[in-house]
């Protein structure tokens, strides 16, 4: 009697090395010649602040009541040198993005929103714009290695100063702004022609290392009769050595961008593959600040994928005195909107995933220099959008902060937290939850 | 990161004032090096047989009265090496007339803690933690005397502020360097380095340099062919002064990034990281004034 | 004309910059001196008026800085970043000029007596830079706008990645960096190295024996063969 059998068949299985998207970019490098360039920050899953939790207060320390008890969120930033330090409502600041990477209209929408949060926002490469200028209440203009835009006026103009060494997307690098988002009002403020694809310097053209940078530093502070805190921000790579340098070289304030930090548009080896997640990074930096007896006298602001309360408080308590946000702020805009799903598809992406900033097709109106498409960004309700984010922000942090016995933010201290994984018990250098051990010290 | 000077006097009545026309020099870069501050000081060579080691009993409680002249009579006594020091502080300038290594090895034994920073029969080397005019004080700078010297001030850039991480660095016998950058290949020289039976004090990158170039002088080179070999081998940004016996000379990566000025006159040869460390010199208005160029050696002899 | 004399050696340098900024705008054709610069950073950095300023010596980095409207002259030599970010007015260098000379100068006119250091004019944008002796390596470097007149010779690497500021040498060139070439002295070129030798002090010089250098813009748009070069 014959039987037909069925034989049964293993399933097709993707290499968990050589997956469909290692696939795809090798065909993609193989057709076109060149390195793949991206906006937004690393994808990957990193050791983050998740895996941080709180041990909020029950019988041996008592929470303040919400609303009622004070828990205090302000913080001012450059208290070392400036004749002006920079007062803030809320530790949560919008960090660096230039105008060029971002529409005009994204520009204002960032400043409107900080300034109803009463936090400062910060330039980019390329310059100062008259709307961003006109809508932040505190702005910080950033002194880059291109000094595309770099004008004594708008020095001047500022609240303070951020030399930028570095940013976490791609510490040691320069950026790239490819020649869709060289419009002519981009092109006259960089000097360029119109349309070119324009290379950023990764090292600043008249100085290098910490024993000149304090002469650069010492520059901007004459030039502008010492007013102004000087912030340095570095990518996160050595953060020990960079900001015990930033020290000794003269900063107010240190900006310490992580590898989930964004950018406009670099290589994606370079985001994925260079610089340390800001978990790993907060410690050492604040322990360069302890060992130099500055901790608190020069401010930190960390960066790198703050999402929400949470990230916020976690940060402070691991020793920031303040934090910056870039993607979030995008997003509270409006970037990466499923609404505009259709849009997202067109470009071969989908909402939430949509990552080409430097092609400047963004249908969200937000990394584009199309003056159609970044009509349909309206500042003031964008703005809106960013303020009530702030604000939640800020509240989360309070809650958290409260729930722990705090009357203000910067009393949350690395004690206040456990780890959930040994990785970032070992990087946060606080103890596994429900023990007493952190990886690398003795019990 | 740091600051860099040299001197190297001419005319022989102005070698009294060697240390004193020095110290402002090494104060002038306080801001670029205010961690920690660093001389080697070429003097006349002792006779053949007897050799000099400058050691550092700042790691040893005490280190700052530091019996420096039991330690000759321990010496004397277990070895009869003939051994004097001049002290100054926790700083003894120990002579004696046998081996080097074998005194080097009976310091080991006799106070682990004690480091030696230079050997030869010219150098004599001093440096510390503190600011440069806190260290040119504790050690007298002022008064040194002699043809030439080298100088440093540091801000640490990747090892701790230490006394034996401050420069100049030393290798081997009468050789010193200090450097102002940060090379971006230290560990492959050390790794390179260690068959050669080459072993390291330190984590300083400096240090990578100094022991790669004394190396090459040792296996023969002529200064000239040590450096020109530095230049292909040493990555990063760096400007190196160097100090022989008879010899300052000085070298800059070929992308120059770290700064260096000599001003030159009948009188003298002085070399700073800015024209502020020169600008007290005598007659220096009417010196010749330059920027060493990338990539050149510079030598300038006794 | 009034002049004022400030001593470096005596005088903190914040309180001449600050008088530089706050009074000297006031008093219209102000000269002053500032005698024992001795190397000091950031002397005349800032300034935003038509003042004229002598430093009697050798100057340190960023001596005249981000300067607008004001003419500064150094009768020594200027350290790293002399005139960097220039907006207006007028730098003059009599001795020679350390490194990034004029860096990212959008405009006025940078005069170097002697020679200048490496990277003069990286990044210029707009200003103009005319250098009696010779350039260090890599000067003109990603210079976006612009001109750079060079009476001696050019290091390395010359106008490496240069966009439309234009080069004129007048000495050897060692090499040019990528996507720098020569270019045609036309007549348009020539006017322009004409003025500007005339207003260095240079007007005894023929325009034509300089040689031209601009971009070959084969960097403008990513090109995969061009790769090498970024």
């Amino acid at each position: 009697m014959s039987e037909s059998k069925h034989i049964p068949q293993t399933a097709p299985q993707f290499s968990a090395t050589f997956d469909p998207y290692t696939l795809s970019e090798i065909r993609r490098a193989a057709a076109t010649g060149i390195y793949d360039i991206r906006g937004a920050g690393t994808k990957r899953k990193l050791p983050h602040f998740d895996d941080l939790l709180f041990l909020g207060a029950s019988v041996s320390r008592y929470p303040l009541e919400g609303y009622r008890e004070k828990c205090g969120t302000d913080v001012v930033l450059g208290t070392r040198f400036a004749k002006k330090p920079i007062h803030l409502k809320t530790p949560v600041t919008i960090a660096g993005m230039s105008f060029g990477a971002l529409s005009a209209q994204a520009k204002e929408a960032l400043g409107r929103g900080a300034s109803i949060a009463g936090t400062s926002t910060t330039t980019g490469d390329g310059g100062m714009t008259p709307e961003e200028r006109g809508q932040s209440k505190t702005l910080v203009y950033q002194y880059l290695p291109s000094r595309y835009g770099m004008n004594p006026d708008d020095l001047r103009k500022a609240d303070a100063i951020e030399v930028v060494i570095g940013q976490g997307a791609k510490p040691g690098g320069g950026g790239m702004l490819l020649g869709q988002k060289i419009s002519p009002r981009v092109a006259r403020m960089r000097c360029l022609p119109e349309g070119i694809d324009q290379r950023s310097a990764c090292r600043h053209p008249d100085w290098t290392g910490p024993d000149d940078l304090e002469i650069k530093i010492l520059e901007l502070r004459e030039i502008t009769d010492w007013e102004k805190p000087i912030y340095v921000k570095v990518g996160a790579t050595r953060p020990y050595y960079d900001v015990a340098l930033a020290v000794k070289a003269g900063a107010d304030v240190v900006v310490l961008d992580g590898m989930q930090g964004g950018t406009a548009a670099t290589q994606e080896v370079f985001i994925e593959h260079v610089g340390i997640p800001i978990l790993a990074a907060i410690r050492p930096a604040v322990q360069a600040l302890q060992d130099l007896g500055m901790h608190r006298k020069v401010q930190l602001i960390v960066s790198g994928g703050i999402r929400n309360g949470a990230d916020v408080a976690k940060a402070l308590a691991l020793g920031a005195d303040a934090v910056a946000i870039g993607t979030a702020a995008l997003v509270a805009l409006g970037d990466n909107d499923p609404h505009l799903e259709d849009e997202y598809r067109k470009l071969g992406s989908t909402a939430g995933a949509y990552d080409d900033w430097h092609e400047g097709r963004d249908p969200a109106g937000i990394t584009t220099q199309d003056p159609e498409l970044a009509k349909r960004l309206d500042p003031v309700q964008a703005g809106r959008r960013l303020a009530n984010y702030l604000s939640v922000l800020t509240m989360e942090a309070q809650v958290i902060a409260r729930a722990c016995g705090k009357s203000h933010l910067h009393n949350l201290e690395p004690e206040d937290l456990v780890a959930l994984t040994l990785e970032s018990a070992a990087m946060a250098q606080v103890p596994l939850a429900g023990t007493g051990w952190i990886p690398g010290k003795p019990l | 990161m740091c600051g860099i000077v040299g001197l190297l006097i001419k005319n022989p009545a102005l070698r009294e004032q060697l240390g004193s026309l020095m110290v402002p020099m090494l104060i002038g870069m306080t801001e670029r090096g205010p961690d920690s501050a660093g001389l080697a000081v070429f003097t006349a060579p002792l006779p053949q047989g007897r050799r000099k080691l400058s050691v550092f009993a700042g790691y040893v409680a005490g280190g700052d009265r530091y019996d420096w002249q039991e330690l000759v009579s321990a010496l004397n006594q277990d070895l009869h090496a003939k051994a004097q020091v001049e002290a100054k502080g926790n700083h003894g300038i120990l002579s004696f007339a046998i081996e080097p290594q074998t005194v080097r090895q009976w310091l080991q034994g006799y106070q682990p803690l004690l480091k030696v920073f230079s050997a030869g029969r010219s150098i004599d080397l001093y440096k510390d933690i503190g600011t440069p005019a806190e260290v040119a004080a504790r050690y007298g700078f002022a008064d040194f005397q002699g043809t030439h010297l080298v100088g440093h001030t540091r801000m640490a850039t990747e090892s701790a502020v230490t006394p034996d991480r401050a420069h100049p660095f030393t290798a081997g016998e009468d050789f010193c360097l200090v450097h102002n950058g940060s090379l971006s290949n230290p560990y492959a020289i050390r790794r390179m380095l260690a068959p050669h039976g080459i072993a390291f004090d330190t984590d300083n990158d400096t240090e990578a340099a100094t022991r790669f170039l004394e190396w090459r002088l040792r296996e023969g080179d002529e200064l000239k062919e040590a450096l020109q070999k530095g230049f292909e081998v040493l990555d990063g940004f760096y400007t190196f002064l160097m100090g022989t016996p008879t010899e300052l000379a000085l070298i800059r990566d070929p992308f120059a990034c770290k700064p260096a000025v000599v001003a030159e006159s009948d009188d003298y040869v002085a070399i700073a990281s800015e024209f502020r460390s020169l600008a007290h010199l005598p007659g220096v208005a009417h010196a010749h004034v330059f920027e060493p160029a990338p990539e050149e050696m510079y030598v300038w002899k006794v | 004309m009034e002049s004022l004399i400030f001593d470096l050696a005596a005088t903190p340098l914040r309180e001449i910059n600050q008088f530089l900024h706050q009074e000297a705008p006031a008093r219209s054709g102000l000269q002053v001196t500032i005698e024992n610069p001795n190397g000091a950073h950031a002397i005349a950095a800032g300034l935003n008026a038509p003042v004229q300023v002598t430093i009697d010596g050798h100057a340190g980095y960023y001596a005249a800085g981000m300067n607008q409207h004001a003419s500064v002259t150094i009768t020594g030599s200027a350290g790293t970043g002399v005139a960097e970010n220039m907006m207006s007015g007028t730098v003059h260098v009599q001795g020679f000029a350390s490194n990034a000379a004029g860096a990212t100068a959008q405009g006025g006119l940078l005069v170097i007596d002697g020679d200048a250091g490496l990277r003069c004019g990286i990044s210029l944008k707009g200003a103009d830079i005319v250098v009696g002796g010779s350039v260090g390596s890599f000067s003109a470097f990603m210079a976006q706008a612009g001109n750079l007149v060079i009476l001696g010779n050019a290091g390395e690497a010359l106008g490496d990645s240069l966009y439309e500021a234009r080069i004129f040498v007048r000495g050897t060139v060692a090499s040019l960096g990528a996507d720098c070439e020569e270019k045609p002295l036309g007549e348009a070129e020539r006017a322009i190295l004409a003025d500007l030798l005339q207003r260095a002090g240079h007007g005894d010089l023929d325009p034509a024996s300089f040689r031209c250098y601009g971009s070959a813009r084969t960097l403008y748009h990513f090109h995969v063969d061009n790769a090498g070069a970024y």
